[in-house]
C-alpha cells in the first residue's frame, strides 16, 4: 500500500468478526474511511452496525479481524486507549453524566489533564499548575458550548436536558478530547427538526476544520444528503458501498432492506 | 447493550481461572492420596460430604428465595437473613404454645423460654416427643414469615418500586435491623437451646443390603450408615419436598412462567400484560415461605436459637446465590451445594474456625474469574 | 484576577459550612446541658456525656468522610468499612504492643504504628479493589462485606491466635485480642509538650471548679485532636473533589462506560481512590478503636459499617460537609442521645424492670404502665437499633439525598463562571 493511500485512509477495518454464543453478529466486515469525510454506515436492523461500532471502539473484542486507525493497530484495545488515540464515539442513547453539570461534563473531555493525577491535585505547589490548566479547560468548554449554542444550559445538571440537547452535549464533549475522528451512533435519533438542523450544520463546520465522521443513521434523508460515502451492512457483512446516488439505486440494497423488514 | 464491559486483560483473567481450577484439582488429588494412604477414612469423608449436603439444603432453601427477590425486585435484599430469624422465632413459638400445654407457663412458652421457665427437655420438644406441635410449627414458620414479608413490602418496598438497587439495598438493611431488634425486644438477645436432644434410629447395616452390600464386600470397603438423626432427616425431607415443589411450580404453572418472564425482562413483562404486582406478591410468598422454613429447620437441626441465626447465614446465602448466578434457582441450589461442601470438606485441610473464611474467599475468587457467577447468563428463573 | 475570586468563593463556602456546623454543635450541647442540669444530672456526668458525643461524632465523621470518597464520589459501594478499620488497628496494635506482652508486639513508637496501620489498610484496599473493576455495584457490596468478615474471622481463628517466632509469641490473640499503649496517650505527650504537668495542671484546676473530673478533660482534649484530623481529612477530600481527578471520580459514579469512551483510565483511578479511602478508614479505625488499650474481634462486627453508613446517609452521600453533619447528628441523637435519656429516666423515674415483656404486659393489663416503661428503658440498646433501622428506611423513602446531598458541589479546581468577553475573544 502506498504512502499517500495510507494518508487518505484514516480507519481501515479488515475481516472483522464477532460471535455471541452461537450467533454471528459481525461476519467478516471490511471497509475503509477516508480522512476528512462524512461516511454513513447503514443497514437493516440486526445488520451488525452497532456491534461493528463497539468492536472498533473497544467496547467489545472481536473474535477475528483487525482495525487500523491512523496506521496503528488498535484491534481489541481498551476503549480508553482507543479514545486517547483520537478515535472517539458517541452513543445511540446519549450517555451524559446526569448528576454533573453540563460544564462539568464538558470539562471531562480534554485529554491528559494535569489534575487527573491524584498527587498533583492534592499537593499545594503542584496544584497551582492544575488551577492554571483548569482555566484553559474552562474557557475551551465555554467556547465549545457557545459553538453548539447550549451555553445557556452550562450550569444545569446534564440529566435535566432534553434528548436532543444531550446529543449536542455528547458531541461537544467528544470534541473537547481533540479527536481526529468521531463515530456517531444514530446522532439524529430523538432529536427535534430544528436541533437536527443545528447538529448537521455543526458536523459540516467541523468537517471543514478537518474532522472525520463515521455515522450510523436510520434517517435516510440525513445519509443521502449529508454523507459523501455510504457503507451498507447486511447480515454482519459489508453488502456494498459507494456514493449516496449509487446506493439509492442499488438492487441488492433495496432487497436487503425489504428482506430485513419481512 | 453496552452495560457489559470487560477488563482489557482477558488472558490474565483466563489464567486466573485456570489457576483456580488447578488449585481445586490439586486438592482433589490430595484427597485421593489421603484416601489411598489411609490418612483419611472413607467414613470421615462421607460424614463431611453428608454434613455439607445438609448445610447446603437449608442454605439452598434460603438462597432460592433470595435469588427470586433479587431477579424480580432487582435488589440485594439484606433483610433476607432476618426473614429466616422471623421464621425460626415465629414457628418455634407456635410449636411451644401447642406442644408445651400444661408442662410450662404460657408466658415462658410464648417467649421461647426467655425466662428459663420452659426447658425444651421438660416440654419434650423433639420430633418424636411432640410431632404434631413441630409440624404445625413448621407450617406456621412459613405463614408468619410470609405475613411479615408482605407487610414489609407494603410498608417499605412498594413505595420504592422505581428506586435504584442501591437505595433498596440500604432500605433492606434498615428492615433487617428493625426486624432483628423487634425480635430481640420481645425474646431478649440471649442465645439458648430450645430443642430437646434429637432422637435417633439405626444404625443401618449397609453390608446386609443385597446388591450394595455385595459390591462393598467385593471392594473391601467398610461402610455403614451410622444412627440416623431424625431431626436432620426431617430437615432433609422437608427441604427436598419444598425444592421439588418450587421446581414444579415454576416450570408448569402460569404463575411460574410469569415469574420467569419478569425475572428475564421486567419492562417487557409489563408490556405483555403480566400483572407485576401479583408476581411480586407471589415472589414474596415463595421466597419468604422458604426462608421461614429454612430458619425453623436450622433451629431444629442445631437446637440453638438466637436473634442472629439468619443474619450470620446471610453472607453464605449471598455467596450461594452469587456463585450460581443471580436469576436462576437451579444456580442458587448449585451454589448452595458448593458452599455447603466447601464449609465441610475444607475441614480436611483447615481448622474449623476458618471454614467460613474459605467459603467467602472462594466466592470472591470466583467473582474475579467469572463476574456473573458460574451459571451466570443462564436464565431459568 | 479570577484566582482571587475563586479563593474567596471557596473560603466563603468553607466559612459558612464551618459556622453552620459550629452552630449546630453549640445548640445541641447547650440543649443537652440544660436538659441534664434541669433533671438533676451532675455536671461531671453532663460533661462526660458531651465528651463522649464529641468523640463519637468525630470518629464517625472521619469514617463517613472516607466512605464518602468511595461511595459518594466514585460510587464504589463499600460495606466492608470495618474490615479496613480492623486491618489498621490490628497492624497498629502489633507494631506498638510491648515486646513482653502476650501476645507480643514490636514495641515501636506510636507514630510508626499509626503510619503502618494506615499503609496496611491502603494495601488491603488495593487488593479488594481488583474484583471491583469487574463486578456490578451490588456484587461489590457483598464482596466487601465478605472481606470484612474474612478479616474478623481470621483474626478470631486459632490459627492466627499465637504465632511463635523464636522465643516470642506474636499473633492476634484470638477472641481475647491484643493489648497495647492506647493512641489517646498522645494527650499526655501533648501536655508535656506545652509544659504542663500531665497529672495536675492549670487546665484541670480551671475546669475542676465546675466539678469536671480530669479524665473527662483528657477525653475532651483527645476529641479536639480528632477534630484536627477531621479538618485534615476534609481538606484532602475537598481538594480531591475540586480537581480533574475528582471529576473523573464523579464520571465513574455516573457512567463508567461514558468516562472510558472519553479516554479516561477509570480502572487505575478506581484502584487509586479505593486505596486512599481505605487508608483513611484504617487511620479512622486506629483513632477510634486504638484509643482503647485493647482491641478484640467482637468490636469489629459488620454493624460498625452500618453506623458509618447511617451517618453518611443522614448527612447526604456526596457532600463532605454533609458527612460531618451527618456524623454529628447520628452521634448526638441516635447514638448517645438515647443513653442520656436513660440516665435521666433512671435518676427521675421510679420503676421496676420486669423479667420479660410478657410480665410487663400482664401488669399493663392490670393498669400499671410503669413495668412496661421499665422494660423498654432496660431494652434501650434494642430500641436504639430499631430507631436506626427506621431512620434508614424513612430516609430512603423520603429523602435519599440526605440533609445536604442535594448541594451542587462542582468538581473543578477553579471558578467556572463564563470568562469575560475580553479575555477569551482575542
Amino acid at each position: 500500500m502506498s504512502n499517500s493511500q495510507e494518508q487518505e485512509t484514516i480507519l481501515q477495518v479488515s475481516d472483522l468478526e464477532k460471535r455471541f454464543g452461537g450467533i454471528v453478529a459481525v461476519d467478516g466486515a471490511s471497509f475503509e474511511v477516508e480522512r476528512g469525510s462524512i461516511t454513513g454506515l447503514i443497514g437493516p436492523n440486526g445488520a451488525g452496525k452497532s456491534t461493528t461500532f463497539n468492536l472498533i471502539t473497544g467496547t467489545h473484542k472481536p473474535n477475528a479481524g483487525t482495525v487500523l486507525f491512523n496506521g496503528q493497530n488498535i484491534t481489541g484495545k481498551s476503549p480508553e486507549r482507543i479514545a486517547s488515540k483520537g478515535l472517539v464515539r458517541t452513543f445511540q442513547i446519549a450517555r451524559e453524566l446526569p448528576e454533573m453539570t453540563v460544564l462539568e461534563n464538558m470539562m471531562l473531555g480534554p485529554k491528559n489533564q494535569l489534575g487527573e493525577s491524584l498527587w498533583r491535585s492534592v499537593m499545594p505547589g503542584a496544584r497551582r499548575t492544575v488551577i492554571e490548566q483548569e482555566k484553559e479547560v474552562r474557557d475551551r468548554a465555554w467556547e465549545t458550548l457557545e459553538f453548539f449554542e447550549i451555553d445557556h444550559l452550562a450550569e444545569e445538571y446534564a440529566g435535566s436536558l432534553s434528548g436532543g440537547q444531550r446529543k449536542l452535549l455528547e458531541l461537544a464533549r467528544a470534541l473537547l478530547t481533540d479527536p481526529d475522528m468521531l463515530l456517531l451512533d444514530e446522532p439524529m435519533a430523538g432529536v427535534n427538526p430544528s436541533l437536527e438542523k443545528k447538529l448537521l450544520e455543526r458536523i459540516h463546520d467541523l468537517q471543514d476544520e478537518g474532522y472525520t465522521f463515521l455515522l450510523v443513521e436510520h434517517d435516510m434523508d440525513v445519509i443521502m444528503n449529508h454523507c459523501e460515502h455510504v457503507i451498507v451492512m447486511h447480515q454482519g457483512r459489508v453488502l456494498t458501498e459507494g456514493d449516496p446516488e449509487a446506493i439509492q439505486s442499488d438492487e441488492e440494497v433495496i432487497d436487503a432492506y425489504l428482506g430485513g423488514e419481512a | 447493550m453496552f452495560s457489559k464491559q470487560r477488563l482489557s486483560t482477558v488472558s490474565a483473567q483466563d489464567l486466573f481461572g485456570y489457576l483456580l481450577l488447578g488449585g481445586i484439582a490439586l486438592l482433589a488429588l490430595d484427597l485421593i492420596r489421603r484416601l489411598v494412604m489411609g490418612t483419611l477414612a472413607p467414613g470421615t469423608l462421607w460424614t463431611l460430604i453428608w454434613n455439607g449436603f445438609v448445610d447446603s439444603l437449608y442454605i439452598g432453601l434460603a438462597a432460592i428465595g433470595l435469588s427470586m427477590t433479587y431477579s424480580i425486585l432487582r435488589f440485594a435484599n439484606f433483610s433476607h437473613g432476618d426473614l429466616l430469624t422471623v421464621g425460626a422465632f415465629g414457628g418455634w413459638t407456635v410449636a411451644y404454645i401447642i406442644g408445651g400445654i400444661g408442662a410450662a407457663g404460657f408466658g415462658s412458652r410464648l417467649l421461647l423460654d426467655a425466662d428459663g421457665g420452659a426447658q425444651a427437655g421438660a416440654l419434650g420438644m423433639s420430633i418424636v416427643g411432640s410431632p404434631l406441635a413441630l409440624i404445625l410449627g413448621l407450617i406456621s414458620a412459613a405463614l408468619i414469615t410470609i405475613g411479615i414479608a408482605l407487610a414489609v413490602d407494603r410498608l417499605v418496598y412498594k413505595r420504592m418500586r422505581r428506586a435504584g438497587g442501591i437505595a433498596l439495598l440500604i432500605a433492606s438493611i434498615g428492615v433487617a435491623l428493625v426486624l432483628r431488634y423487634i425480635i430481640a425486644l420481645i425474646y431478649t438477645v440471649d442465645s439458648r437451646g430450645i430443642v430437646a436432644s434429637a432422637p435417633f434410629v439405626g444404625p443401618l447395616e449397609v453390608h446386609e443390603l443385597a446388591v450394595v452390600g455385595a459390591l462393598l464386600d467385593l471392594l473391601g470397603v467398610e461402610w455403614n450408615i451410622g444412627p440416623i438423626n431424625l431431626h436432620e432427616a426431617t430437615l432433609v425431607i422437608s427441604a427436598l419436598v419444598l425444592i421439588i415443589g418450587v421446581h414444579l411450580l415454576l416450570q408448569y404453572t402460569k404463575l411460574g412462567k410469569s415469574m420467569r418472564a419478569m425475572a428475564d425482562n421486567r419492562d417487557l413483562a409489563l408490556i405483555t400484560g403480566i400483572e407485576t404486582e401479583r408476581v411480586i406478591t407471589a415472589t414474596w410468598v415463595i421466597g419468604a415461605g422458604l426462608a421461614g422454613v429454612a430458619g425453623y429447620l436450622i433451629v431444629l437441626d442445631q437446637s440453638q436459637i438466637s436473634i442472629n441465626v439468619g443474619w450470620f447465614l446471610l453472607l453464605l446465602i449471598f455467596a450461594a446465590v452469587i456463585l450460581g448466578g443471580i436469576g436462576s434457582i437451579y444456580g442458587a441450589l448449585a451454589g448452595a451445594l458448593i458452599i455447603g461442601l466447601t464449609l465441610n470438606v475444607s475441614l480436611i485441610w483447615l481448622p474449623s474456625d476458618l471454614n467460613e473464611v474459605t467459603a467467602f474467599t472462594l466466592m470472591i475468587l470466583v467473582l474475579i474469574f467469572k463476574p456473573d457467577g458460574l451459571l451466570g447468563g443462564v436464565e431459568t428463573a | 484576577m479570577s484566582e482571587e475570586t475563586t479563593d474567596t468563593d471557596e473560603s466563603i463556602r468553607w466559612q459558612s459550612d464551618l459556622k453552620f456546623i459550629a452552630k449546630l454543635v453549640a445548640v445541641t450541647y447547650v440543649g443537652f446541658a440544660v436538659l441534664g442540669i434541669v433533671t438533676g444530672v451532675s455536671t461531671n456526668e453532663v460533661a462526660g456525656f458531651l465528651a463522649t458525643v464529641t468523640f463519637y461524632a468525630a470518629v464517625f465523621a472521619l469514617l463517613a468522610l472516607a466512605l464518602n470518597l468511595h461511595w459518594g464520589y466514585t460510587g464504589m459501594f463499600n460495606i466492608g468499612v470495618v474490615g479496613f478499620m480492623a486491618i489498621g488497628v490490628y497492624t497498629f496494635a502489633v507494631l506498638t504492643a510491648a515486646p513482653d506482652a502476650s501476645p507480643a508486639g514490636l514495641g515501636l513508637p506510636m507514630i510508626v504504628g499509626v503510619i503502618g496501620g494506615t499503609i496496611a489498610a491502603a494495601l488491603a484496599g488495593a487488593i479488594i479493589a481488583l474484583p471491583a473493576l469487574r463486578v456490578r455495584a451490588d456484587y461489590f457490596a457483598i464482596i466487601t462485606l465478605g472481606f470484612s468478615e474474612i478479616v474478623r474471622l481470621s483474626i478470631t481463628s486459632g490459627t492466627l491466635r499465637q504465632i511463635e517466632v523464636g522465643d516470642t509469641v506474636y499473633g492476634t490473640g484470638g477472641g481475647s485480642g491484643i493489648r497495647y499503649p492506647p493512641v489517646d496517650g498522645v494527650v499526655t505527650w501533648l501536655f508535656e509538650l506545652i509544659g504542663l504537668d500531665p497529672n495536675q495542671n492549670v487546665l484541670y484546676e480551671t475546669v475542676g471548679v465546675i466539678g469536671v473530673s480530669n479524665s473527662v478533660v483528657d477525653r475532651f482534649v483527645y476529641a479536639l485532636i480528632l477534630i484536627v484530623f477531621i479538618l485534615l481529612f476534609y481538606a484532602l477530600l475537598h481538594r480531591i473533589a475540586r480537581s480533574p481527578f475528582g471529576r473523573v471520580l464523579k464520571a465513574i459514579r455516573e457512567d463508567e462506560v461514558a468516562a472510558r469512551s472519553l479516554g479516561k483510565r477509570t480502572q487505575i483511578t478506581k484502584i487509586k481512590v479505593f486505596m486512599v479511602g481505605s487508608a483513611l478508614m484504617g487511620l479512622g479505625g486506629i483513632l477510634w478503636l486504638g484509643s482503647r488499650s485493647l482491641v478484640q474481634p467482637d468490636g469489629l462486627m459488620p454493624v460498625i459499617t452500618f453506623y458509618i453508613f447511617v451517618a453518611l446517609i443522614i448527612g447526604g452521600s456526596g457532600s463532605n460537609t454533609g458527612s460531618v453533619v451527618g456524623a454529628f447528628v447520628f452521634a448526638a441523637f441516635l447514638w448517645e442521645g438515647p443513653r442520656f435519656i436513660r440516665t435521666i429516666a433512671r435518676a427521675n423515674l421510679n420503676y421496676r424492670s420486669p423479667g420479660t415483656i410478657y410480665d410487663a404486659f400482664v401488669e399493663l393489663v392490670a393498669l400499671d404502665p410503669m413495668p412496661l416503661v421499665g422494660y423498654l428503658i432496660g431494652s434501650l440498646d434494642e430500641l436504639r437499633w430499631i430507631l436506626l433501622g427506621t431512620v434508614l428506611i424513612v430516609l430512603m423513602i423520603k429523602r435519599p439525598e440526605g440533609l445536604m446531598g442535594h448541594r451542587k458541589e462542582i468538581a473543578a479546581a477553579t471558578d467556572l463562571s463564563r470568562p469575560k468577553r475580553g479575555e477569551t475573544d482575542e
